[in-house]
């Protein structure tokens, strides 16, 4: 059932695979060789990564943009090299419109409470989709009932795609903000956000895209999207965790208040008044995570070193080799089946409860997601309680494929 | 049998399937064997906290004995509390609060159990204890 995708050339996914040494694990019970199909959870570290963290703390490692010192200045050089690299990467117009975050979370968290604080009034409303992530789901829920507003939500059909019609009357509303996902967690459905951008804004509405699950698979271009505000993580694009990415349009952030405060976003600081400092670093109170930075910027090196155009072929090619693959597995059931899908599969195996099947796998060496993937309102809609989900990556191969494909059949036997 | 020795016979039940896809077999194997709840019982209230798959478990006291019956929509989980059912039904509160449950440490399922399902197992314990302590009690009280 093997054969070889050789997009990668002159590159071959040996040689990519060597990069990450954490693919040599062996897992504990009976020594089967890890096959990592979590990816869409958190993705694995290359090499360069782990040896920018490690040169960061032995040879520049000083607090930022404060200090007078050698050090000091180092590493505030390779902190804003990494902002550059990040603006680059989705190419963004201003260096100052990316602002370093905890992840995709803390980033959303940013938008939903400045802009609530700015912005929703009683009887204002927000608008999400019915397959996010609760990262994008809560937040704004807590401003809505914060500031007196409504959270609105497009609906989904069966397959896992957007009602567009629904969304062209929702628009309409009072609707403060459109937050939108690009890429489903849960059902991988890549949204047509570029359409839906276009439309927000004929009704003057800003759009938030969560590119959590994207960043990493496609070519993710902020510019030509014309979205207002992108978040994602590092962790999930082969850098470290603790980091992620808040994009804004310059004017946007300009018009927001600060999130938090302290060192770093001010200009000046007296008891009665503080004047806050200027972009990114308004929105970057406190010590940065510098090594962080550093090696998100090594991480996102090493995507454009393959090229991400050839990472979604890759991507692609492998998703529909695994499509394929598994349709061949007695009683699997495919939950989202949207035209546009990208990292990950989301299946069930006949009545089977998702978290059998999960740890049957993990008992022949294969580490998938089980249960809802933070997307209980997506599991409700479709009446399951959750679901077994593979998600692929760049070192992913269609061996990983074929060893799911085995030992789902033989937890499939066991199950009965 | 005791509880000790119940629990000592699964433990060497398991001794004979060296290979873990083979314990787990035997769980879901054991889980066909766990009498079942009436579905009367499967209430909310009866409804154990802190797993990933639902455990309903539902107590009656009979001839100064507790009896359970229990299900779970998950086959693994449903072969755990089959085994916990096994050693703990028919014995007195006063057995069950003094119990010392040590056969999932010995058949090294608390290794090999995702965090979640040990939880869930744990939770399961603990409310079992808390039925029989709460009859003790009682018996005290009257």
């Amino acid at each position: 059932m093997s054969h070889t995708l050789n997009i990668y050339e002159p590159l071959s996914i040996e040689a990519i695979r060597a990069e990450f040494p954490i693919l040599q694990t062996k897992v504990l019970y009976g020594g089967h060789p890890l096959v990592y199909l979590d990816n869409a959870a958190t993705t694995q570290k290359p090499t360069v990564v782990l040896e920018a963290l490690d040169e960061y703390y032995k040879t520049i490692n000083a607090n930022v943009h404060r200090g007078v010192h050698y050090l000091s200045q180092r590493a505030t050089d390779a902190f804003e090299e990494a902002r550059r690299k990040v603006a680059s990467f989705i190419n963004a117009r201003y260096d100052y419109e990316i602002i370093f975050t905890r992840g995709t979370t803390n980033g959303i968290n940013t938008v939903s409470s400045t802009f609530g604080r700015a912005f929703l009034r009683p009887g204002d409303e927000v608008l999400i989709s019915a397959m996010e992530h609760h990262s994008n789901i809560v937040p704004w829920q807590m401003a809505c009932e914060y500031y007196g507003a409504t959270l609105k939500v497009i609906p989904m059909n069966e397959r896992g795609e957007l009602d567009q019609a629904a969304f062209a009357t929702l628009i309409r509303g009072r609707v403060k903000i459109l937050a939108l996902t690009y890429v489903s967690n849960s059902l991988g459905t890549v949204n047509p956000i570029r359409d839906m951008i276009r439309t927000a804004h004929t009704y003057g509405v800003p759009v938030l895209i969560d590119a959590a699950q994207a960043v990493q698979h496609m070519p993710v271009d902020v510019q030509d999207l014309d979205c207002d505000f992108l978040v994602f993580s590092s962790h999930k694009i082969y850098g470290p965790t603790g980091i992620g990415v808040l994009y804004g349009k310059e004017e946007w952030l300009n018009k927001l208040p600060p999130h938090e405060g302290g060192g770093e976003m001010i200009k000046t600081v007296t008891f009665g008044k503080t004047t806050y400092n200027d972009l990114p670093f308004k929105f970057e109170a406190g010590t940065p995570d510098m090594s962080g930075a550093i090696g998100l910027k090594a991480a996102l090196d090493y995507v454009d070193s393959i090229g991400i155009d050839r990472i979604q072929l890759a991507e692609e090619a492998l998703m529909s080799y695994a499509l394929d693959a598994l349709s061949t597995v007695p009683g699997i059931r495919f939950i989202g089946e949207a035209e546009h899908r990208s990292g990950v599969i989301s299946f069930l195996l006949a009545e089977h409860h998702p978290f059998d099947v999960g740890e049957l796998l993990d008992k022949q060496g294969i580490a998938v997601r089980t249960g809802h993937h933070c997307c209980q309102p997506v599991m409700d809609f479709l009446d399951i309680a959750g679901t077994v989900r593979a998600s692929f990556s760049i070192y992913n191969t269609p061996s990983d494929v074929d060893s799911l494909v085995t030992a789902l059949q033989k937890a499939g036997r066991i199950l009965g | 049998m005791t509880i000790k020795e119940e629990q000592d016979a699964i433990i060497e039940e398991f001794s004979l399937y060296p290979d873990w896809m083979e314990k787990y077999e035997y769980i879901i194997q054991l889980g066909k064997e766990l009498p079942l709840i009436d579905p009367s019982f499967k209430t909310d209230d009866n409804l154990i906290r802190g797993c990933q798959s639902k455990v309903w478990l539902h107590t009656g006291l009979r001839d100064g004995r507790l009896w359970f019956t229990a299900d779970s929509d998950a086959l693994i989980t449903k072969g755990l509390v089959s085994m916990v059912v096994r050693i703990m039904t028919g014995h007195t509160p006063q057995e069950i609060v003094s119990s010392e449950v040590y056969f999932i440490d010995a058949i090294g399922l608390s290794s090999h159990l995702s965090q979640t399902r040990s939880n869930g197992l744990l939770a399961m314990l603990k409310q079992i204890k808390a039925y029989a302590l709460a009859y003790v009690v009682k018996s005290q009280a009257s």
